[in-house]
């Protein structure tokens, strides 16, 4: 039995190995001088369990007595998080190289984070689902405060500690009132207590504290407070990552909860995430139009992305589930390649986060200009790019489910939210002469905006099969 | 080769912005030469092969032809096709964007990337007119905006920033809700093939949305939701006020491509899709639409006569002319649809000539101020001749191809509504008022102007462009059958499908209320 189980969690083990082990390994050798060669092998790594899981996976398979869920929902999961956390690693290697902050313990940071995303996408009980929260939380609060000299940085790394041990604690105490009155803590336990129809209130109590919890980990307004300071402090390229991989692990916890713990009450929940989306969506749409700071404006953005997201949840359907898992996985490469830009703007060496410093940006530097354009305008979910395929796919969920006026409320916010992609395109297109940006040093972060962008329109013929996967993930979290 | 000739049509000139793209380096003199004869020659062939598909068109046919079918993603389809309706639209795309294309060979400011938005934007406009499925309709006439932003944006005149972004916003706030009642219709009739749509009956009976009565129910909530898009696009009064912005701060191909070609996917998706698909919404709001067009035409053709710049006063007046295609469509008989795609057609000509006509003195004094102006006459002969004809054309003198559009779209509403057409009728004396004083103040009278004294008559280049213009509207003019030949069938058949509809719903509703 045991040995089956850990058949099942292998690559987590060999994840959480390889961590430890390297930790080790470097403390004893190297130490910092290791850090370029260790990022660049721990994002080896992700790559190569990416594609085993993806490979490999096959069925529907439970461990620990229901603690451990391996099924095409986690798979397809894991193996964005995989790729998008291998992308973020090495396209800032090099800017954390060059400002002395690229320590051993980045990488190490990064892996044990995604060994925690690992879990909780698999999660299929609340003990398992908080231990790979807090394993993930805890690792990148401490990643947030990375440049250690530096005021923002520490100040964004304390402030996202707080919030998220206050949000952590809300959670522990939904779980602890959804165990009290479910009798269990396995999700297929509470499943079963809340299929006779409607749920007793406490446990409807507990869900909504656990709901917050989460709406913290996705940054779902009103839960968003820390985003921006945090993914401003950061320095870039962990923001880059905050923005990219934990956002699709926190989403696929929270679809895993909401539909193998409370899938039978679709009901009492559904109101609760539509509202969290409808106002995701407008305050991610409307507050970023103020921000001169383009790391700012990309918090705004993804939490109105997340409001997309939820749209998809909230539609309570495996076409909702299905619409979400393919926006995220969207969403994150959309982010791959603007943060792959934000990491390689400087002036004389510096880094900027200026928008207006990008003022005629197209004649200096029109391929890449044509690439952040591709990119702002798919975040924009204007068609023909990808990002448009996103929205319609959630869009077509909701309306699906009869929540049109959700769906009416998403595409007005998103014209709101046109504006502030717009204005960036403006700087880099009409804007006046002015000082110039440094030419691109790093050849990693020049691929991945260059792919991403290439992705945006390409994906259009046929989205590279991630809708048949997403497809087979959504049925996975169906009941049978 | 047949099955895939539309789709060559319309992604030539996307292959050209390609080779722009990728193998034109420098911004040296050379290049921009080879930038703009690439252009050009791109848009040349585009029109050359779509001759072909003028030619193989059958008019008696009333389907879809030349129908091009490959599966795409989500289940959705990429399918393309010409009917009576849309193929003269296509043929007024590639018949205009040469022309326009040559027109901006004094462009100098950064040519590679004005060529390859022009030519990307003709085969977003081409695809608006081909789509046969809902979703793809919406990728090409959303797509659309970016290029126009792009071109208002960077090669502008002062204002352009504001203008730019008041043209995507309003247009683009008014499709998105287009999409929801797109997805609204995918998930009721499961398809997104439009020609399996327009026989699908949604559903109209009486519905109650927060607390207010909606007669046609979903039909009427769809029709609105359509309109939305089309009346902003059109435009129609009272959401036209974006395009006098476009229109001044557009460089001149700009305002050209904006008035002969995106005006008219407005007009188009009524005929396309809110006629054939939703008509018991179409007729519950009719009145509504007939009376906004004949306010629209009185209105705008007022405020015409008090503009000072050149470009805002054509601007008002094709607002003002496209009151007369919104009139005739919800007409909803022959002579208001033909005339109403006569006039589409015929607008195209004239105000893109109008706009380039403005063009041809703005780049020689870089002003659009009419009172800048004044007795051009004596220095362009050969100018104040085209000007005087388009002008002409303009009010609909007979002859011209301005007068059959509005003498069919005011017959045809006659038979509907007479005091709409008794309104709109005043707005050809009112067109007249403003076109023959702008005429006036420009062109006539004594050149005193100082600044005038040295001004140039128009190039051998400016007169061959205007030339085939000149010849479309004449031809046009003296032989309407040219195109009513063509929608004839087509529209015969919207019509009698829109009828039949109609009946069924008022014979539905009756057995209901039994």
């Amino acid at each position: 039995m045991i040995q089956a189980d850990l058949n099942i969690i292998l690559p987590e083990i060999l994840l959480a190995l390889f961590a430890m082990l390297a930790l080790v390994a470097v403390v004893y050798t190297g130490k910092d001088k290791m850090a370029p060669m260790l990022t660049w092998l721990t994002a080896g790594v992700f790559a190569i369990l990416a594609v085993w899981i993806g490979v490999s996976g096959d069925g529907d398979n439970i461990a620990f007595n229901g603690m451990f869920h391996d099924d095409a929902f986690s798979r397809f999961a894991k193996v964005a998080m995989l790729l998008a956390g291998a992308a973020v690693l090495v396209m800032g290697a090099d800017y954390m190289k060059r400002r002395n902050m690229l320590r051993f313990e980045y990488p190490i940071l990064v892996a044990l984070a995604m060994v925690g995303m690992m879990v909780m996408v698999s999660a299929g009980d609340l003990m398992a689902l908080y231990m790979g929260l807090e394993l993930q939380s805890l690792s990148l609060y401490v990643v947030a405060t990375l440049r250690r000299d530096g005021v923002k940085s520490t100040e964004a790394g304390m402030k996202y500690f707080l919030l998220g041990a206050l949000s952590s604690g809300l959670l522990l105490y939904g779980s602890s009132l959804v165990y009290g009155f479910a009798g269990t803590t396995t999700f297929a336990g509470i499943i079963e207590a809340v299929s006779h129809g409607h749920a007793p209130l406490g446990l409807l109590f507990g869900l909504t504290f656990v709901i917050s919890g989460l709406a913290f980990k996705v940054s779902a307004v009103p839960f968003h407070m820390w985003t921006p300071d945090v993914y401003e402090g950061a320095p870039t390229p962990i923001t880059a990552f905050f923005a990219t991989a934990p956002k699709l692990a926190a989403m696929g916890l929270f679809a895993r909860v909401l539909f193998d713990a409370f899938g039978g009450v679709i009901g009492d929940w559904q109101q609760i995430i539509a509202l969290l989306s409808v106002l995701s969506m407008f305050l991610g749409a409307v507050a970023a139009i103020g921000q001169t700071n383009i790391k700012r404006l990309m918090a705004y953005s993804s939490i109105a992305h997340m409001g997309y997201a939820l749209m998809g949840l909230a539609a309570g359907t495996a076409l909702g589930v299905e619409a979400m898992l393919v926006y995220m996985a969207i969403y994150v490469t959309m982010n791959v390649g603007t943060f792959a830009f934000i990491l390689s703007m400087e002036k004389d060496g510096q880094p900027v986060t200026d928008i207006a410093s990008l003022n005629l940006y197209s004649k200096q530097a029109s391929g890449r200009a044509l690439a952040l354009l591709f990119l702002l305008f798919s975040l924009a979910g204007v068609p023909p790019f990808l990002g448009f395929f996103g929205k319609l796919n959630v869009l077509l969920a909701a309306m699906d489910a009869g929540l049109a006026w959700l769906a009416i409320a998403g595409v007005v916010a998103s014209v709101i939210g046109a504006f502030y992609y717009l204005r960036i395109v403006y700087f880099m297109y009409f804007g006046e002469e002015g000082d110039t940006l440094d030419a691109p040093r790093s050849m990693v972060q020049q691929v991945m905006l260059m792919a991403s962008a290439a992705i945006m329109l390409l994906g259009i013929v046929n989205f590279f099969g991630v809708d048949t996967a997403a497809q087979a993930a959504a049925a996975a979290l169906m009941p049978h | 080769m047949n099955d895939s000739l539309l789709s060559l049509v319309t992604f030539i000139p996307t292959f050209a912005a390609l080779i722009l793209v990728i193998f034109l380096r420098g911004e040296d003199e050379m290049a921009q030469r080879n930038a703009k004869r690439v252009a050009l020659t791109a848009t040349v062939i585009t029109f050359l092969v779509s001759i072909f598909v003028l030619a193989g068109f059958d008019p008696s046919d009333t389907g879809f032809q030349f129908v091009e079918e490959r599966d795409w993603l989500m289940g959705l389809k990429y399918k393309l096709g010409v009917d009576g309706i849309s193929i003269l639209f296509v043929m007024l795309t590639t018949f205009i964007m040469p022309l326009v294309i040559w027109a901006s060979w004094d462009v100098k400011v950064r040519v590679k990337e004005y060529m390859i938005a022009f030519l990307l934007l003709e085969t977003l406009m081409l695809g608006v007119f081909m789509a046969l499925d809902l979703v793809l309709f919406y990728l090409f006439f959303e797509a659309g905006l970016i290029p126009m932003f792009l071109i208002i944006g960077i090669w502008g005149g002062a204002n352009r920033i504001y203008a730019s972004f008041k043209f995507f916003l309003y247009t683009f706030l008014g499709s998105v809700l287009m999409l929801v009642a797109m997805i609204a219709m995918f998930v009721d009739a499961g398809t997104t093939d439009i020609p399996t749509l327009m026989t699908h009956q949604f559903a109209s009976g009486t519905m109650k949305v927060m607390g207010i009565t909606v007669i046609g129910g979903m039909q009427t909530l769809m029709f609105l939701a359509f309109f939305a898009s089309f009346a902003v696009k059109m435009p129609m009064w009272p959401v036209h006020t974006w395009l006098p912005d476009a229109h001044v701060q557009a460089p001149t191909a700009g305002s050209v491509v904006l008035a002969a070609i995106l005006l008219k996917m407005g007009g188009y998706g009524f005929l396309r899709f809110s006629l054939p698909m939703f008509p018991i919404g179409a007729e519950v709001l009719t009145p509504l639409v007939l009376w906004m067009s004949a306010i629209a035409i009185v209105y705008t053709s007022l405020v015409a006569l008090v503009q000072e710049d050149m470009k805002k006063l054509i601007a008002y007046s094709s607002v003002a002319h496209m009151g007369y295609v919104t009139m005739g469509i919800f007409a909803a008989n022959q002579q208001g649809i033909d005339g109403a795609i006569f006039q589409m057609i015929s607008h195209g000509f004239i105000s893109g000539a109008l706009f380039l006509c403005v063009g041809v003195i703005y780049d020689r004094m870089h002003t659009r101020e009419i009172d800048a102006y004044g007795g051009l006459v004596n220095r362009m002969p050969a100018y104040a001749l085209i000007f005087m004809f388009f002008t002409m054309a303009n009010v609909g003198l007979p002859g011209t191809s301005g007068f059959v559009g509005e003498f069919l779209t005011l017959m045809g509403v006659f038979q509907v509504n007479t005091w709409v057409a008794l309104i709109a009728t005043s707005g050809v004396i009112l067109s007249a008022a403003y076109a023959l004083w702008l005429y006036r103040r420009v062109v006539m009278g004594d050149l005193i102007k100082e600044s005038l004294k040295t001004i140039s008559d128009m190039t051998s280049r400016e007169k061959m462009i205007f030339a085939p213009l000149v010849a479309m509207t004449l031809i046009l003019g003296v032989y309407p059958s040219l195109v009513t030949d063509i929608i004839g069938p087509s529209v015969e058949n919207l019509i009698s499908n829109y009828d039949t509809a109609l009946a069924q719903g008022a014979s539905a509703s009756q057995t209901a209320s039994h």
